[in-house]
């Protein structure tokens, strides 16, 4: 710690820092633009200037920009300086020249960081009277929103977005008074992180693009905490509701997991929770709903539980039906994949990092799985990592870690090493050291080979690849090396090879070893760790087929997307009676006997598990108006059942639930005990919202269960972030607020609570057989399963604006077998004759022998495929195309 | 399969010529990372193209694998690197302040009639381009201008009638 005095007063500041992170840090005011906790300085926009004294006897002092400044001991600087004030003023007055004064239709207007900041310098009166420069606007894609006159040329969204996320299309262009930021032409904004811009652009250059259908003000949306269900990584969104439909989500920061940033899936993916599709309880059945719901509630009846379904429904369910009779509800491959993962998740010998930890990995294997389209917070992680030889070479050279430009300019393209094994090209793989690419099985033996090399216990697997040496050599001599797998691919050896690796680097280093499993689901290992492991979904489609069970209880799941087609209608029609709980139409809603409508991820309250095991609360951000009850409601026995009661007997039947009893905050940590209001203080016209209806204001509705209120009404979160929705402190009415909620300037948050993680690492285990059995060579081509960031994820995909992103099912060929085939680009392929058809898209760099499998929103059926398939011609037929395929191997000549 | 089936990241480049891929591999050998070569690139291609189209743009980006985003930064941020077409002389025209003291202003009014354009366009026949500059550092002999690679002291009117005249009939003054 080193001292620093700021006006007179001594603080106490973290010499490694600079003075504009440590000012904020301590809680004052000072302006910024450039700067960025994750970004570090580059003291482009001259805001942050304050006066700079030698010692106590200077009295002239010199300016110097806080950001560029570190805050070594000793330092005496002044904010209040009546120079520094003219300077900043004098800034903000030029680079407000030609920023337009449209704050009344500019959608940051009331979160706009360049309001806040021009109102904190005091620059209040325009005396330029001349002509301002306009700027043409680009179209961005279905995300996006370019107003590039009010940019005020601060660099932070190519900082972000070409340097932070690695895009590659937006770029700073011409120079002076008409720099201009965008794309070289047109055209979407190909990043998978695109959204950030509109967090990270200080005013309205970048906006949302899907909130400006249905636009609201900050201050008029009802928030509160919540949880990503896009994926199983548990990002921390703040959605925002106003007139009964949600509007928006943003980021809301948690400092082990998202930090600052989500993934464009995460931001723009909820719009299927206001879709008209939702299910909504039908009039016929609303009255006697009840006594339909009792047959149910017998010994006869079987449960299928869900992935995408919080911890209290699928506990509900296995109480209603019994642990034994309590089913997995994922397919049969991902069971036992979740269940290795769960059985990792254990052993004392890895850890499992959460996505910051990840960041401080600097030697990375990944095997099999594509983070950026089924974990994508995951890849921008990974992104930071590769900087850390960047920031070694920076400590040697005393530079510090926030002069950006300058660690930049010292390492060049010098990473870290990831190694990337993969079936084909992925968006990683710019930053990779090492590409290796072939089919699945071929990748087992490399990764196998690399954890032989680095432990002679290791299971004896060779490999002619000459690349094993290498890739071992870094991970054995990193100083956080990390693993990174999943059960995307649909191959659990994926998994146990990269458990084999950690193993092998935990025996050879003496040391825990961080091991990354994703997670497809919002929580599927919550509901895999409520699940026995014999209790597979085979298991009970076997069980329904032979007439053990008659009635059903499906808890929002496709069982579609999860075995064969067949196989699955012929369980579901084999039963008595079907009951389904879930909130749009699927192909298994359809066979339902009785359908009952459930709340979505923004409608309830609820716990989920990430990757990590990490459990979260999500809280209730607005009601639903059809009928729609949380799952866990409909199935308890007793209809008055309260969340804590559950949660209470949840833990008390699982013991591994133990932590997520103190998740949910209770009513006497508020003041007075007054709920929290989830409406700003400044939310307005809630006596007008309905008299186009009704002139009479109807009563607030009352939120029973909740520390949270649906009101305006009440004390907002003056520190506590663990029910902090949207941030917001005196002078500061923009998401940069946020600084106000840390103990430090992109630290851990003021009593946030960051989740429980409830796996306990108490176990030890050893290496995993792997069978490495090369597919036949019967002529066919081995499947590798492919995801999509837009398209893959069952409920996201429902999103219009998802929607314009997504593609066709397509398989993805080598040139080679394309050709053997008579293939060609944009053909449409029949895959081994079952009614699964493909566009084929022929890729530069697959291998010879391997098929990337896209299966869209599940129209093709992959479970009923082997793992090589045969491909045959038919005739063309296109949905979405393939136009927003974004590859960087496409075979381009010739079509 | 019609190509609007997949849209893809790259587009047509057009094909550089042998010259272009000989000149600029050689300012390859000369830097340690092919992106530092993106604005010489753009030179050469200028050099033998008179400009920068956008199909240039492509084949520079494809040549040297940087995105094409970052060499238009670099090419936006030169304003002598052309990204329209110009004449085949481009008159860099200097009207800093030894210029204006010494008169340029009547000097340019004289080329915007003999031409007929003004700053930033070009002539009908396509032989000239008109384009102001700060300064040629030569503000002993103002006023000055540069046509193509040859600089012009002491304006007169007289020596621009010139000078016009000799540019019209050949591309370049060897």
């Amino acid at each position: 710690m080193a001292k620093v005095v700021i006006d007179g007063v001594e603080y106490e500041v973290n010499p490694d820092n600079n003075l504009l992170q440590e000012c904020l840090s301590n809680g004052l005011d000072l302006p910024y633009f450039c700067w960025h906790p994750c970004m570090g300085s580059v003291g482009a926009c001259r805001q942050c200037a304050v006066k700079q004294y030698r010692d106590s006897e200077d009295t002239n002092g010199n300016i110097v920009m806080a950001c560029m400044t570190p805050a070594a001991d000793g330092a005496i600087i002044s904010i209040n300086d009546d120079q520094a004030k003219d300077m900043r003023e004098r800034v903000i007055e030029s680079l407000m020249i030609s920023h337009p004064h449209d704050c009344p239709v500019c959608e940051e207007g009331g979160e706009c960081h360049l309001q806040d900041m021009t109102l904190m310098s005091g620059h209040n009166y325009r005396r330029y009277d001349k002509k301002k420069v306009t700027h043409r606007n680009q179209y961005l894609g279905p995300f996006i929103n370019h107003e590039m006159n009010r940019c005020i040329t601060c660099y932070r969204c190519v900082r972000y977005y070409d340097d932070y996320a690695g895009g590659t299309d937006l770029a700073a262009q011409a120079s002076h008074h008409h720099t201009y930021f965008g794309r070289y032409e047109e055209g979407v904004l190909e990043s998978e992180f695109s959204g950030n811009l509109v967090e990270v652009c200080p005013t309205g250059v970048f906006t949302d693009k899907a909130f400006s259908e249905h636009y609201s003000r900050k201050w008029d949306l009802q928030t509160a905490p919540s949880i990503c269900a896009g994926c199983g990584t548990g990002c921390n969104i703040t959605p925002g509701e106003r007139y009964g439909t949600l509007r928006r989500v943003v980021n809301r920061y948690n400092s082990e997991i998202n930090g600052y940033f989500i993934c464009d899936r995460g931001r723009f993916g909820f719009d299927y929770v206001n879709s008209p599709e939702r299910i909504r309880l039908s009039p016929e059945i609303s009255d006697d709903v009840e006594k339909k719901l009792e047959q149910f509630k017998t010994d006869d009846a079987i449960g299928i539980g869900s992935p995408r379904a919080s911890n209290e429904s699928n506990f509900a369910l296995r109480e209603l039906v019994g642990e034994d009779r309590f089913f997995s509800g994922l397919s049969d491959s991902d069971h036992e994949a979740v269940q290795l993962t769960l059985a990792l998740g254990q052993d004392a010998a890895f850890r499992s990092p959460s996505v910051k930890e990840i960041e401080l990995a600097d030697a990375v294997i990944i095997i099999g799985e594509d983070v950026t389209n089924t974990s994508p917070r995951v890849a921008l992680a990974l992104r930071q990592s590769v900087r850390n030889y960047a920031m070694d070479l920076a400590k040697q050279s005393q530079i510090p870690a926030w002069q950006d430009a300058a660690v930049r300019e010292l390492a060049q393209h010098d990473r870290s090493p990831l190694a990337i094994l993969t079936p084909y090209t992925t968006r990683l793989d710019d930053i990779a050291s090492e590409i290796v690419l072939g089919p699945p099985s071929q990748l087992i033996e490399v990764a196998g080979a690399v954890a032989k090399a680095i432990s002679e216990n290791a299971p004896t697997i060779s490999s002619g690849d000459d690349r094993v040496a290498q890739i071992a050599k870094y991970l054995a001599e990193a100083k956080r090396p990390l693993i990174v797998s999943g059960c995307s691919a649909g191959r659990i050896d994926f998994i146990k090879v990269a458990a084999n690796l950690a193993r092998a680097l935990s025996e050879q280093r003496q040391e825990v070893i961080d091991l990354c499993l994703t997670a497809p689901e919002a929580n599927t290992l919550g509901m895999s760790m409520l699940t026995n492991e014999e209790n597979t979904l085979g298991a009970a489609l076997d069980k329904i087929r032979r007439g053990e069970a008659r009635k059903v209880i499906v808890l929002e799941n496709d069982l579609y997307r999860r075995a064969p087609h067949p196989d699955v209608t012929d369980a579901l029609e084999k039963a008595d009676s079907l009951l389904v709980l879930d909130q749009l139409p699927t192909k298994t809603t359809e066979k339902a006997t009785l359908l009952l409508p459930a709340t979505s991820f923004s409608e309830h309250e609820a716990t989920y598990v990430n990757y990590e095991g990490r459990a979260q609360v999500s809280f209730q951000v607005h009601q639903n108006n059809s009928g729609a009850l949380p799952s866990w409601r409909w199935l308890s026995k007793d209809r008055k059942e309260n969340i804590s009661s559950l949660t209470e007997r949840l833990v008390k039947c699982s013991c591994s639930f133990e932590g997520i009893k103190t998740l949910r905050p209770e009513i006497h940590v508020a003041v007075s005990g007054m709920q929290i209001p989830r409406q700003s203080h400044r939310y307005s016209g809630r006596t007008a919202m309905r008299a186009n209806l009704n002139v009479h204001e109807p009563k607030q509705p009352v939120d029973e269960e909740s520390v949270l209120s649906f009101s305006m009404e009440g004390i907002p979160p003056g520190k506590d972030a663990t029910i902090l929705g949207a941030p917001w402190s005196p002078s500061w009415n923009s998401n940069q607020s946020i600084s106000k909620f840390q103990e430090e300037v992109n630290g851990d948050l003021k009593q946030g609570n960051t989740g429980q993680l409830l796996l306990d690492r108490d176990k030890s285990d050893t290496y995993l057989e792997i069978k490495l059995d090369v597919p036949k060579a019967d002529g066919g081509l081995e499947v590798a399963l492919v995801h999509q960031i837009f398209g893959s994820g069952e409920l996201s995909a429902k999103s219009k604006a998802l929607q314009k992103r997504m593609v066709d099912p397509y398989i993805g060929l080598s040139k080679a077998d394309a050709e053997s085939l008579g293939l060609s680009q944009g053909d449409s392929v029949s895959i081994d004759g079952n009614g699964n058809v493909a566009a084929v898209v022929v890729r530069t760099k697959m291998k010879v022998g391997t098929a990337a499998l896209y299966c869209g929103e599940n129209d093709i059926d992959h479970h009923a495929l082997g793992e090589t398939v045969h491909l045959q011609k038919v005739a063309s037929s296109h949905h979405r195309g393939l136009g927003n395929l974004i590859v960087s191997d496409l075979y381009e000549e010739g079509y | 399969m019609s190509g609007n089936l997949i849209a893809s990241t790259a587009r047509k480049a057009r094909k550089l010529t042998e010259e272009e891929v000989h000149e600029i591999e050689h300012e390859m050998e000369l830097y340690p990372d092919k992106k530092a070569v993106g604005l010489e690139a753009l030179k050469i291609v200028q050099k033998h193209q008179g400009w920068v189209s956008d199909e240039s743009m492509q084949a520079i980006s494809k040549f040297l694998e940087i995105p094409v985003s970052d060499l238009e930064s670099v090419a936006t941020f030169f304003n002598l690197v052309y990204r329209q077409p110009v004449g085949e002389n481009v008159i860099l025209f200097c009207n800093s302040v030894s210029c204006w003291v010494m008169g340029c202003e009547s000097i340019k009014s004289h080329i915007n009639e003999k031409l007929g354009i003004d700053f930033g366009q070009t002539s009908e026949d396509g032989k000239f381009t008109f384009l102001p500059v700060p300064c040629l550092g030569d503000c002993d002999k103002a006023p000055v201008m540069m046509v193509g690679d040859d600089l012009h002291r002491n304006l007169t009117h007289d020596k621009i009638d010139e000078l016009i005249l000799t540019y019209r009939k050949s591309k370049q003054v060897e």
